[in-house]
């Protein structure tokens, strides 16, 4: 018999959080080593997906079905493929970098630190896993509290509850107009089918109207675009971002902002692609913005952390551009751009944490000629800069070229547009590099900083590693991805040339 | 002129009986006993409940009339006694500590709540509209008795007035639709036999639908749906907490269980005229009370604006009129009950000796001071915003799947825009307890058993009936089934 692995990566932290609970909390030490253990385990757990994984098939592997709800069609169901593969890897790869880091940050209410940490990783893993829309909706919500609480406990004091809030309301916002939707898909499958259930992959082959798809793209496409975010749904970011401690901005920027990406992937195309193909208009030109805007407004920003939020901004609308191309580059670009995105924006807030960890500022104004202090800290923050900006060698430039390369097979405008954010990316990236690196040390308090810590350094050679292998040898990854972004393109083909009708609007199947 | 007795079988009352004879030991063990020795009465009570309970369990699965037709005897008035059983037996437990402090732990309490428990079942349960209202007034003559419990304090004596005033006035609306539907029926108040009889005279419909209007008015009251709600914000403030809790519970769960009852059975043939008016008392329930909860600094009266907003939810159930709907309606109260009266039981720890903290600044700081308290409160709070995976979410998902499934998509989108309304004030109480520091050192808080055991069942409760929903959802499932239209 199989082991279920994804079942095990879903519940093993919420053992991991019943250990701590026992644990005494005045030992933040072990409280941490306990965490990082845990999330180590977490990792071990997951390594065989990634070997055992058969990239042949764009079929889910690692299938686990139990009835949940029978009588209303809610299973746990889940499984996985080759685009969630590569997001687990990244959630469980980052989460004990994550509790790493959190050694000298967090220093107040360890405990209960480590507890919504290890439950936010549930619900991380959760999202990516589930097959029944009910049960991704109810991971999808459930990692709201502890992402809330973690801003807003452990944030910046001045501006944190005000950004917990934001985040909070923004992505309920979305995900209760997903809810509705949700459950109109639910009554319009049974209604045409005769059966009632929640299975996503049942709702692939289903046939629905056009009008009908259009609001549901909609509705699924809100909540997603707020998660990503895309211009104009970003607001709620650069505040979350900035005011989040550092693990905290991490796992946003790395793993739930890849949520409203993977959400489009894997919900709003397949399930209406159709209305998918209609929008591709909307969502490129929204990308596109994002791309600009994003690399124009981090060019002027003073503090760091706002400066990677809105960086983020950007790179995530190259993500949704090469999803929406439909073309083989594109869509693997999207794919792979995640991981990056993840790799070194995570990466960018963690080297932001460790002089925000010394010196207590972000302002770009306070820093100056650090590289001559912290020698290491600037080879590892010029290796990061270079690979966001998607320095050839690096993993930022796989991505890029490949979403350039699909773009502009279908379109060469938005290429053109597309391909000035990498030229803006360079601008604010070097020049934020440059303000806070080089010259002289020009503010006494900097003149001393200690460069890094052995711990430090054994946080920052993982995400090194990686950037450096994805930039080199990106066929290890891509070859996860192909099978199913293979399966994906076909779904999206074939639906162009299916004809759907264009009436009947949802009424309800009672009366 | 002979009278013959109809031939009935106690048993189908066992629970009114039961509760009715433990209510009246209290009172007269009251009146034996000398003063100061009153510490059994809530055990008493709720063995009554027990006893209750298990009679109600027995009973599970009989169908038919008692009683020449005025007592039904089927599984939707069944599980609503469990529901009032469950909330009379909390609310016992919450009380006894919190009643002391106030030197009122007195056997009439005790027994009031057991007489309102019955009058809650006289109207779940009743098949005609008179026994409705009988049970109505049963409850509430009661409840305005334990509204005003605290004689020598203003404010509950404030709420007592304005509830018996308010709530006379409803009766009567209630009596006088009741007229309007015995004139336009040719005579008769049977459920059973209203649908076909209402029918039977077009030139009796404006006076069906006013009955019906009329009808509306008063349950509205009772489940506190605006425009009919002035009274409920005062009234909660100024009652006893435990009173408050009881109320937003239990009665409210007694009056939808009334009012579903019946509208399903009684009006399907003008289904559209109230299902419209429900509609929009549905949305402006919701609407007001969840905005108006945002600026209360009171926490009974937030919590009141937010049982009104509860309520609308509820109606959003009725609105849908379908089997889901009905069994939404079951399971939605039953996850309220024990939500809400978790959270009260958290504020009557919270407010400790006569309720000297009910602001919700009082909870600055809680999070740091008494970490399970808090956090049970968070759960609370997380629940009532329906969030998963607590009994909230999935009650409310129930309820926008029966809208969607009747075809109210709009009133769904109005109805999940409003819960994103609540998580605002909801999550202030979270950010307070964990975001702020203490104002003041809250000192100890003394965790009496019995308290600390409804906050920790409810707890418990809240989680296990949202993550695994099956069981219930069957049962109330199984409850609706006797709603023939649906």
């Amino acid at each position: 018999m199989q082991l279920p692995i994804l079942s095990i990566l879903i519940f093993l932290p919420i053992v991991g959080i019943g250990i701590l609970l026992i644990l005494n909390r005045k030992h933040h030490q072990g409280l941490k080593v306990a965490t990082l253990a845990i999330s180590l385990v977490e990792f071990v757990v997951s390594l065989p997906l990634w070997f055992n994984f058969n990239s042949q098939t764009a079929a889910m592997q690692f299938v686990e079905r139990r009835e949940w709800l029978p009588t209303y069609g809610i299973s746990y169901y889940v499984g996985i493929d080759g685009f969630s593969l590569l997001l687990i890897m990244l959630t469980t790869f980052l989460t004990p970098i994550c509790v790493l880091a959190t050694w000298d940050d967090i220093q107040h209410r360890v405990k209960e630190f480590m507890v919504c940490l290890l439950f936010l990783l549930t619900g991380m893993i959760g999202v990516f896993v589930s097959l029944d829309l009910f049960l991704f909706y109810v991971f999808w919500e459930v990692m709201l509290i502890p992402m809330y609480l973690l801003i807003g406990v452990w944030g910046n004091p001045a501006r944190r509850v005000y950004a917990a809030i934001k985040f909070f309301l923004f992505t309920m916002f979305g995900s209760l107009l997903m809810l509705v939707a949700i459950l109109v898909l639910y009554f319009h499958y049974g209604k045409t089918t005769g059966t009632y259930t929640f299975d996503l992959l049942k709702m692939y082959g289903m046939s629905i109207p056009f009008n009908l798809q259009f609001w549901m793209f909609l509705a699924f496409g809100l909540a997603f675009a707020i998660k990503v975010p895309m211009f104009p749904f970003h607001t709620w970011l650069p505040d979350a971002h900035t005011e989040a401690p550092t693990v905290g901005s991490v796992i946003l920027a790395a793993v739930l902002l890849k949520m409203g990406t993977y959400g489009f992937l894997r919900f709003n195309m397949p399930m209406f692609p159709q209305a998918a193909h209609y929008f591709v208009p909307l969502f490129s030109i929204l990308a596109l913005i994002g791309i600009v805007y994003g690399a124009l407004v981090s060019m002027m920003q003073k503090d760091l952390k706002r400066l990677i939020a809105f960086s983020s901004v950007s790179h995530l609308g190259f993500v949704m551009l090469g999803l929406f191309t439909f073309t083989m580059p594109g869509v693997q670009g999207g794919i792979i751009q995640m991981i990056n995105h993840g790799l070194s924006t995570g990466a960018l807030f963690l080297i932001v944490g460790i002089i925000y960890e010394r010196r207590h500022t972000r302002m770009i104004s306070e820093f100056g000629g650090l590289s001559t202090p912290m020698p290491i800290y600037a080879i590892i923050f010029m290796i990061v800069t270079l690979s966001s900006i998607g320095l050839p060698g690096l993993n930022g430039f796989v991505g890029e070229f490949l979403i350039l390369l699909g773009t502009f097979q279908v379109n060469k405008v938005y290429a053109t547009i597309a391909a000035t954010g990498v030229i803006f990316a360079a601008c604010y990236m070097l020049w934020m590099f440059q303000r806070v690196m080089f010259g002289k040390v020009t503010n006494d308090k900097n003149q001393d900083l200690k460069d890094l810590s052995w711990r430090e350094i054994a946080i920052f050679a993982p995400l090194i590693l990686f950037i450096v292998w994805i930039g080199v040898y990106p066929s290890t990854f891509l070859d996860k991805t192909k099978a199913s972004t293979e399966n994906f393109l076909a779904m999206m083909e074939k639906a162009k040339s299916t004809q759907v009708s264009q009436s009947h609007v949802f009424k309800g199947e009672a009366q | 002129m002979t009278f013959t007795i109809p031939s009935f079988q106690l048993s189908s009352i066992g629970p009114w009986l039961t509760l009715t004879v433990t209510a009246i030991l209290i009172l007269v063990l009251d009146a034996l006993s000398p003063k100061g020795r009153k510490v059994c009465f809530s055990w008493l009570a709720l063995t009554g409940l027990a006893v209750a309970a298990f009679q109600t369990i027995g009973l599970w699965g009989a169908t038919g009339a008692d009683f020449a037709r005025m007592v039904y005897l089927d599984n939707f008035a069944f599980f609503f006694y469990l529901i009032f059983i469950l909330g009379a037996a909390l609310t016992v437990l919450i009380s006894r500590q919190y009643l002391e402090d106030y030197g009122k732990n007195m056997g009439e309490y005790y027994a009031l709540i057991l007489f309102a428990t019955v009058g809650m079942m006289l109207m779940a349960a009743g098949a005609h509209l008179i026994m409705i209202f009988l049970g109505l007034e049963i409850m509430s003559i009661a409840v305005y008795v334990l509204a005003g419990l605290f004689r020598e304090d203003l404010r509950s004596n404030e709420a007592a007035l304005k509830y018996l005033i308010l709530g006379s006035f409803s009766s009567a609306f209630l009596l006088f639709g009741m007229a309007m539907l015995y004139g336009a029926s040719g005579g008769t108040l049977f459920l059973d036999d209203l649908p076909l009889r209402l029918g039977a005279d077009p030139a009796m419909a404006p006076l069906v639908l006013l009955g019906m209007g009329l009808l509306i008015v008063g349950f509205g009251f009772k489940v506190a749906a605006a425009p009919f709600h002035m009274w409920t914000p005062d009234v909660y403030e100024g009652a006893p907490t435990s009173i408050t809790a009881f109320m937003s519970v239990a009665v409210k769960a007694a009056a939808f269980a009334a009012f579903a009852r019946v509208f399903f059975l009684a009006f399907p043939a003008i289904k559209v005229d109230w299902n419209m008016l429900i509609w929009v008392l549905a949305v402006a329930t919701m609407t007001i009370g969840n905005v108006v909860a945002i600026s209360q600094t009171n926490i009974k009266r937030m919590l009141a604006y937010s049982s009104i907003a509860h309520a609308g939810y509820l109606l959003v159930a009725l609105v849908a009129a379908n089997q889901l709907g009905a069994m939404s309606l079951l399971y939605y109260l039953l996850a309220y009950t024990l939500m809400n009266l978790g959270a009260f039981g958290v504020v009557i720890l919270v407010g400790r000796k006569k309720d000297s903290y009910l602001n919700i600044y009082d909870y600055s700081g809680l999070g740091a001071q008494h970490p399970v308290l808090a956090a049970s409160m968070a759960l609370f709070m997380f629940a009532l915003a329906g969030i998963p995976p607590t009994a909230g979410f999935v009650g409310k998902f129930y309820i926008f799947s029966a809208a969607v499934q009747a075809g109210y998509i709009w009133l769904a989108i109005i109805g999940v825009m409003n819960s994103l309304v609540s998580v605002f004030y909801y999550l202030r109480i979270t950010v307070l307890m964990y975001m702020k520091p203490a104002e003041a050192d809250l000192g100890p808080v003394d965790f009496s058993p019995a308290q600390t055991a409804v906050v920790a069942l409810t707890a418990a409760g809240v989680l296990a009936i949202g993550i695994f929903p099956g069981f219930l959802y069957n049962l109330a499932l199984n409850a609706v089934k006797i709603f023939p239209g649906l």
